[in-house]
């Protein structure tokens, strides 16, 4: 009569990968399976010996070893190992000892291998060290909402309603009507974009200031406008349009404009987007009417996480709303305060400057005031200003900083040539303390008044840091304090010495880390972005990095944040307050394995940065 | 399965460790009649003093209608060939029988086998061919011996006129020599100290394996197979002559 393994097969309908595959392939697996019992202590599986069989845990628990006799892995029930060694030539590369009395199923090589060829899931979620699956793991699943996965030219309905660049206002106004648009792209000469016109253009730029019609539509055009490519992403458009504050963007293909999208265009996608919360923002008119949107800011970033977005996504969207936050609150300052005495610059610091901001964050920021700041005259003006904003910033759910990095601290509310002087002080003679300030002030971004200065403060620290060994070897070594714990085992997090904890914070052990990383490197050639993921562009470019080792970086990087993200968006959606601090008990084995696939390419990074950078 | 005190009815040659398989299977070849005995005893056996690391295995795990082997039959026979390092399962093989005797009630829970898929079932007179070679010169590991032991013995004798024996390991024999070398003493016995559980579940635990549903032949077979190998690692040197072991 025909067997059935009923103990083997209920085994595996409980365990990933297993669990995934079809019901008729899962009974012929269960009856390809043999079975061996170790003790605890003895050998499972010797370097280099010839492999027959992925090895499954049933019960007990196992350590597997570097060929250096570092700790690799330890896993309990469920877990497997053996899959590298089958997947490279059928040796064994990852020495294996049973921990506790174990009991393993081996599933033959040739049951394996065709698992992995025919069943995708499979092959996803064993195959280890390939960057391809650290990819697809950070979503799980296809991205669901087309404003995530979708091009821009999907948006485009219509051909752009163009005019030449010798039109009058007049004429164009004409057209607009004609063709019931709100926008018009204006082309030179040679059919290339020169700019654009909006309603709104010509009621303040040409009705209120009581100019006449007749004047050249260039005239009141914004010149070379913000465009997006149309194979690019609608999230991409929407971050543009957030960025700067967009209503209207051209669409480009091969140069020439082939159409426009409004911001109506999205928003008509969901109501609860980023865009709509930011456009709301500005049209709060005090602090409590802006702490109000706080509950609308977090039903933001939850849908966002459950539509799939990547981190990079929730990172600039979050810092897109922080950003409006803080210009609002500036201009509902000036508006109490009145005009300030000299120019100045608001600049966010950290999290927010790198577009990598989440909903638990605290106000890091500064003020850049105008060399001709006299402290005896303006700096009452200013501290009125920064008290404003620190304190409307706080009730928006943007907690002070523990630090004090806050314009409302007078060492941080300084003339441009101050903090230039600054800056040149910390790269050139660094110090514990000096080194805690670079690598917070050095990722900055102006969001307010005279951003310009935000960028020559940037150049300086690219043109200086490059020349300072010295400074980036300091830095490495600040750097290489916080490191990755080594996987998980049972409910515990596993630490590189064998030691267990229950808790995983996962900004201090990945996130962090992984950004003090990314931004020695992007500091060693001369790169003048913030974002971590614009950075890792340029350093691959750079090709600084071994080949490959940039993209596994930036895969792994969003595999640690992306479990950052869903820990919080989790929280919120439970009523509970977000933190950092995630239970390895509510990480599922896929999360886990991917996490230790990750942690695994930070602490590599690490090592190579120490070598590098002879910290 | 139950464990029923010390055995008074053992009807095996003998009891002790000296037995010479290798020589009853010579003997035995030359005596009985049947073919398919004749083929069993002729495979031959492994001497007493083979190390347990070179000895082939095979779990054994009958599924009876009660536990008198006199009027019970065989609902179910579950084997796995084994041998210290690894458990076959992938080659274990089940058999449904329909026993000579009806099936109670009281059985039909136990090993979840219906009255209409025993009707359906074979008797042990066909399948006899395939079973006997895939015995034949293997050490037979139980879990208590007296069942697959007797009930075999007493089938084979009803339907081909002769009986059939060979030797076992019986992994709750090994167990009982840990945690019954003694009875319990009287200042035990005021200590309320009970009797450590050597049955299949227990002894497993003992070893940290896994529980099993019971009375699914097949899995009951890995289980035993299973039990033997943890008892071996953790108790016995690979080179302990299976004379050590056997009965």
């Amino acid at each position: 009569m025909e067997i059935e393994q009923i103990e083997i097969l209920e085994f595996l309908k409980r365990h990933p990968p297993f669990q995934e595959l079809p019901a008729e392939q899962l009974k012929q697996v269960a009856l390809s399976i043999d079975i061996g019992y170790f003790k605890a202590g003895s050998e499972i599986l010797r370097f280099n010996e010839p492999l027959h069989a992925l090895h499954l845990i049933r019960s007990g628990a196992v350590e597997t070893y570097r060929r250096n006799g570092d700790l690799y892995n330890r896993m309990s029930e469920g877990g497997f190992f053996g899959e590298q060694g089958l997947l490279r030539g059928a040796k064994v590369r990852f020495p294996a000892t049973a921990l506790e009395d174990t009991l393993i199923y081996f599933i033959p090589d040739e049951t394996f291998q065709q698992l992995f060829d025919e069943n995708e899931f499979f092959a996803d979620y064993v195959q280890v060290g390939d960057s391809e699956r650290r990819k697809t793991s950070k979503a799980g699943s296809q991205a669901r909402a087309d404003l995530l996965g979708a091009t821009v030219s999907t948006l485009l309905s219509r051909e752009p309603v163009t005019i030449g660049s010798d039109a009058s206002v007049w004429q164009a106004a004409q057209l607009m009507t004609e063709q019931h648009v709100s926008s018009l792209l204006i082309l030179d000469t040679e059919q290339h974009l020169a700019g654009i016109i909006t309603d709104k253009d010509i009621r303040s730029r040409l009705v209120a200031p009581g100019l006449k019609s007749e004047i050249p539509v260039t005239d009141i055009m914004s010149a070379n406008p913000v465009t997006i490519e149309q194979q690019q992403y609608i999230f991409e458009a929407m971050m543009l349009m957030l960025r700067h504050n967009l209503h209207h963007l051209p669409v480009l293909k091969r140069q020439q404009a082939v159409g426009v999208i409004a911001i109506s265009d999205i928003i008509r996608f969901e109501s609860q987007s980023s865009l709509y919360v930011v456009s709301r923002i500005f049209r709060q008119q005090t602090v409590d009417e802006l702490q109000a949107l706080v509950p609308d800011v977090h039903a933001c970033f939850v849908r966002m996480v459950n539509e799939d977005a990547n981190s990079q996504m929730i990172g600039s969207a979050m810092a897109a709303i922080g950003r409006s936050f803080k210009q609002r609150l500036l201009e509902l300052a000036e508006a109490e305060l009145g005009p300030p005495p000299v120019p100045y610059c608001f600049l966010a610091l950290g999290s927010m400057a790198r577009d990598e901001q989440l909903v638990l964050t605290d106000q890091d920021n500064a003020l850049i005031l105008d060399n001709r700041f006299d402290p005896k005259l303006h700096d009452d003006y200013f501290k009125q200003l920064a008290n404003f904003v620190s304190d409307g910033l706080a009730a928006c759910g943007y907690t002070y900083c523990t630090g004090k990095i806050m314009a409302t601290n007078p060492q941080w509310r300084q003339p441009l040539q101050v903090w230039q002087q600054y800056f040149q002080n910390w790269i050139s003679q660094p110090s514990a303390e000096r080194l805690l300030h670079s690598s917070i002030f050095f990722d900055l971004d102006g969001v307010w008044g005279q951003i310009q200065w935000a960028e020559q403060l940037q150049q300086l620290v690219s043109n200086l840091a490059q020349k300072h060994p010295l400074f980036l070897a300091s830095m490495t070594r600040n750097a290489l304090s916080r490191t990755p714990p080594l996987g998980f085992f049972k409910d515990f997090v596993m630490e590189q010495d064998g030691k267990q904890n229950n808790i995983l914070n996962i900004k201090r052990r990945g996130t962090a880390p992984f950004v003090d990383l990314i931004r020695i490197h992007a500091l060693a050639i001369g790169s003048t972005e913030s974002n971590s993921f614009s950075r890792l562009q340029q350093i691959i470019a750079a090709e600084l990095l071994p080949k490959g080792r940039g993209e596994d970086l930036r895969d792994a990087f969003e595999v640690i944040a992306m479990t950052r993200i869903r820990h919080q968006a989790a929280a919120l959606s439970n009523g509970e307050e977000p933190d950092n601090n995630v239970l390895p008990e509510q990480l599922s084995e896929f999360e886990r394995k991917h996490l230790k696939e990750a942690f695994q390419v930070l602490s590599n990074a690490q090592k190579f940065l120490k070598f590098h950078f002879k910290a | 399965m139950l464990y029923l005190g010390p055995d008074k009815t053992d009807n095996t040659k003998q009891n002790n460790t000296s037995a010479d398989w290798q020589q009853f299977y010579q003997q035995q070849a030359a005596i009985v009649k049947h073919p398919l005995l004749q083929q069993f005893y002729s495979k031959g056996m492994i001497a007493a003093s083979t190390p347990i690391s070179r000895v082939p295995l095979v779990a054994i795990d009958f599924e009876t209608t009660g536990l008198s082997a006199a009027d019970n039959g065989i609902v179910s026979i579950g084997l796995v060939p084994f041998n210290l390092q690894r458990i076959f399962s992938s080659h274990a093989r089940q058999w449904l029988l329909k026993p000579r005797f009806a099936l109670t009630d009281n059985s039909v829970t136990v090993h979840r086998i219906t009255h209409s898929e025993v009707s359906n079932a074979p008797d042990l007179s066909t399948v006899l061919p395939d079973l006997l070679p895939l015995l034949a010169g293997k050490v037979a590991v139980v879990h208590y011996r007296q069942i697959e032991r007797n009930f075999l013995a007493a089938s084979v004798k009803v339907r081909l006129g002769e009986s059939i024996l060979f030797p076992v390991i019986d992994t709750l024999e090994l167990e009982a020599r840990l945690h019954r070398a003694r009875p319990l003493s009287w200042w035990d016995k005021l200590c309320r100290r009970q009797q450590v559980s050597i049955r299949l579940d227990a002894s497993r635990s003992r070893y940290q394996l896994p529980p099993y549903r019971p009375h699914h032949a097949v899995t009951d077979a890995i289980a035993s197979a299973e039990l033997l190998q943890a008892q071996l690692s953790h108790r016995y040197s690979p080179d302990t002559p299976v004379s050590e072991l056997w009965c």
